[in-house]
């Protein structure tokens, strides 16, 4: 059945497409290039458009709103400037994997190579941190572009596609008629596990002694994490997680090990480097994670299901690799396994490593401890919050001391690590309306860099709890200073500098709070928990020199652990 | 070790600034690229010349595919190929020199393509390593100009894999 055709210009079929994806938040910044879009919006209905206060805070939102909903994220912004300023935000979700569609103004067809007014090549400049991008020069072609769009970003691994659209595009008409089905013939993602490898993988698990399950955001994206669980349970496998994967197992399970990597717990990384079959799933041996390659998981039979066929044997090769969704390649390993092993042994191991180092912090404390505070968030919330961290120490905190329930729960910039990532993102979030409370947690420093979007939230009364970690210090940098660098913080000490972060909330009329003591979390938290119509923020004045363990330092391996502070340090202040 | 790579991509827009890019950005080499159209206006080819370990040209017909805008990609080392470059080189000669010159390029079936009073140009063409060899011998004359076309090259009476075979 053919739909009747009819004239349209380019702004029109940009909201008509819209509709057919079935689109309802776009976060966008208007401007010159995009005016007669934003001229139309003016009387569009069936979407909702949200002015966040800059063009990277619109990309981060657009991001969160992704991350927590599985749909594509949108972002709409002018030439230019407005164009550029979205980089950091398309190389974010490039590098986790997140499925957003950025449509960006340009100058007239005619006008571009001139270095013209607004004029930058944002397709050029995007070529390698977008999944694919396009440039608009025929407005025939606008309507099946957004559709391969759409379906370019959200299938096979996720990830950001751009559109530019020159300004005459926006601006001249043809016949409309939205494509019902993509045809790319250089992009066909493998969705469904080859059999014989399912059925050789099930044999190996079968028969391991020390198996171990390494879960990574791929099980976030293909809304795996049910069928993880069952698989884990059924065949009775501890579970460890990136920090991408952080959700997709619960966080209170008595098989989880928690995060494995740089700053995993011991037992996770004990338990990498000791098992016989490691099956990662949805994870891409991430240097983060794996410190030297060479001695990772170097005895084990590996099994790597993914569905980017690059990742596998990209940084670690593996033994056996099953190219696919993970959701269907779950279920089919379900089917081949059935009896429950014990694994007796393999369990009385990880206990004691468990036992041997757990994780902690010095409690209790008379200073306040970012640990603390999210243990009892954690608590407080049941697991149940969607947590949304910034970049940092406060972020490893987070991945380390708060039991993620659900998937699609923990907001986190992996990939890129970018700071200023969580208000913005939040913002995001909160436009999903989920109806579970919405935390944002930042650094003193990585607060600092989209702390405009306060405004946003201000605005829309998002119901999120914007809490600072305020530890005076860049703390991630400066804990590699003081670990690897002789001490010498350099331009990481923003005592002097810092602002007084409760102003800034109640300049934006945002109700503010800041407490520095430990008795005090339990009261503040209970009263911005009940705060459900509008946002709050919370500064915790934090211990400044305090340090994330376990880490093992970048390019090492898990022998390498460091524990603890290795000499006194005398005061922490 | 030098290996071949052949690519089919959409004759688009971008598509060869978006392999291009996919080389620099991941920090893989390339000794020489070609491209030009095929059989069918909408695509073309192109021939890569890369090198790298087993594990480096695995990743890099694996970026390759991961490109939207490529159609087919086959690493053509070790099969049987046909492998042509072509290459214009300008060669100063003085008197005496020019017999050794001619002969030379007959030896390598170059031809003499444009001739002064001091030089000459030669054109030649064959697998990249009988360019090399040209070249080399021609070089106690006084090369002043050359070009070099990168290799082209096509699988001899088989068939191309299909984009998707990697993958099993
Ligand atoms: C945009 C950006 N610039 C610089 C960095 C490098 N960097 C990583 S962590 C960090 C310190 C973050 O400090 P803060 O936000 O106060 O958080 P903390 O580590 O103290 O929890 C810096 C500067 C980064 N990740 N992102």
């Amino acid at each position: 059945m053919t739909k009747k055709k009819k004239m349209l210009t380019g702004a029109d079929i940009f909201f008509e497409s819209l509709r057919e994806e079935g689109v309802e938040k776009v976060f966008g910044y208007p401007g010159g290039a995009t005016i007669k879009i934003y001229e139309k919006l003016y009387d569009i209905d069936f979407l909702e458009h949200i002015l966040t206060r800059h063009e990277q805070g619109a990309t981060h939102a657009a991001d969160g709103y992704a991350r927590v909903t599985g749909k594509v994220g949108v972002v709409l912004v002018t030439s230019g400037p407005g164009a550029t300023n979205t980089v950091t935000g398309i190389a974010n979700a490039y590098l986790d994997s997140i499925p957003m569609v950025i449509f960006t103004g340009q100058v007239p067809t005619s006008l571009i190579g001139n270095d013209a007014f607004q004029e930058a090549d944002i397709v050029g400049i995007t070529r390698p941190i977008t999944k694919h991008n396009f440039i608009v020069r025929d407005v025939k072609e606008l309507a099946s572009t957004i559709k391969k769009a759409f379906y370019i970003a959200s299938t096979g691994r996720p990830g950001p596609v751009l559109i530019d659209m020159p300004k005459d595009m926006i601006a001249a008409e043809c016949e409309y008629e939205y494509p019902e089905k993509v045809e790319i013939r250089g992009y066909k993602p493998t969705v469904k596990g080859h059999k014989n490898q399912i059925k050789k993988a099930a044999k190996m698990i079968r028969e391991a002694k020390r198996p171990l399950l390494y879960v990574g955001g791929g099980v976030v994206m293909s809304n795996a994490s049910k069928e993880l669980t069952e698989f884990a349970h059924k065949n009775n496998i501890p579970v460890t997680n990136t920090l991408l994967g952080l959700g997709t197992f619960p966080g209170t399970d008595p098989q989880f090990l928690g995060m494995l990597g740089m700053h995993g717990t011991y037992y996770a990384n004990q338990a990498v480097n000791n098992c016989d079959v490691l099956i990662a799933v949805g994870a891409r041996f991430d240097d983060r994670v794996t410190g030297t390659t060479e001695t990772f998981a170097a005895d084990a039979y590996k099994i790597h299901i993914d569905i980017d066929p690059s990742v596998i044997d990209k940084n670690v090769l593996v033994d056996l690799p099953i190219v696919g969704d993970a959701k269907g390649i779950l279920e089919e390993l379900l089917k081949e396994l059935s009896d429950k092993p014990s694994q007796k042994d393999w369990w009385t191991q990880i206990e004691g490593w468990k036992k041997d180092c757990p994780l902690e912090y010095k409690r209790p404390d008379d200073q306040l401890r970012t640990q603390y505070v999210i243990e009892r968030i954690s608590e407080k919330t049941n697991g149940d919050a969607i947590v949304v961290s910034d970049v940092g120490q406060h972020q490893m905190w987070v991945a380390q001391y708060y039991k993620f329930n659900h998937p699609r729960s923990h907001v986190s910039s992996g990939g890129l690590g970018t700071m200023g990532f969580s208000v913005p993102a939040a913002v995001g979030v909160a436009f999903a309306n989920l109806n579970r409370p919405i935390v944002s947690i930042s650094g003193d420093g990585g607060f600092q860099m989209n702390m405009q979007e306060l405004i946003t939230a201000f605005y829309h009364n998002l119901p999120i709890k914007f809490f600072i970690m305020n530890n005076c210090f860049l703390g991630m940098v400066r804990q590699w200073q003081e670990l690897f660098h002789e001490k010498k913080y350099s331009f990481t000490d923003l005592c002097d500098s810092n602002p007084i972060f409760t102003n800034i909330g109640t300049a934006l009329g945002i109700e503010s709070f800041s407490i520095y003591k430990p008795e005090d979390v339990d009261d503040i938290l209970d009263k911005v928990f009940a705060i459900n119509d509008r946002p709050v923020l919370v500064e915790f004045k934090v211990s400044k020199e305090d340090l994330v363990f376990p880490m093992v330092p970048a390019g090492s391996s898990i022998s390498d652990m460091i524990h603890k502070r290795l000499k006194p340090k005398g005061d922490i202040l | 070790m030098k290996h071949t790579i052949s690519v089919l991509v959409e004759n688009t827009f971008g598509a060869f600034d978006r392999v291009a890019t996919m080389f620099s950005a991941r920090g893989f080499n390339i000794h020489s690229i070609s491209i030009g159209e095929t059989e069918q206006s909408d695509i073309s080819r192109m021939t890569i010349v890369t090198s790298g370990d087993k594990q480096v040209i695995d990743q890099i017909v694996k970026q390759l595919n991961r490109l939207l805008d490529t159609i087919k990609v086959t690493e053509l080392t070790g099969r049987a190929i046909t492998e042509r470059e072509l290459a214009l080189i300008t060669v100063t000669f003085q008197k005496g020199s020019l017999e050794e010159i001619k002969n030379i390029t007959d030896v390598f079936r170059g031809k003499i393509v444009d001739i002064n009073n001091k030089s000459l140009m030669i054109e030649v063409t064959g697998p990249p390593r009988k360019i090399d060899a040209i070249i080399n011998v021609l070089m106690p004359f006084g090369i002043k100009e050359m070009a070099r076309s990168g290799t082209v090259a096509l699988s001899r009476g088989e068939q191309i894999r299909p984009k998707n075979e990697y993958k099993k």
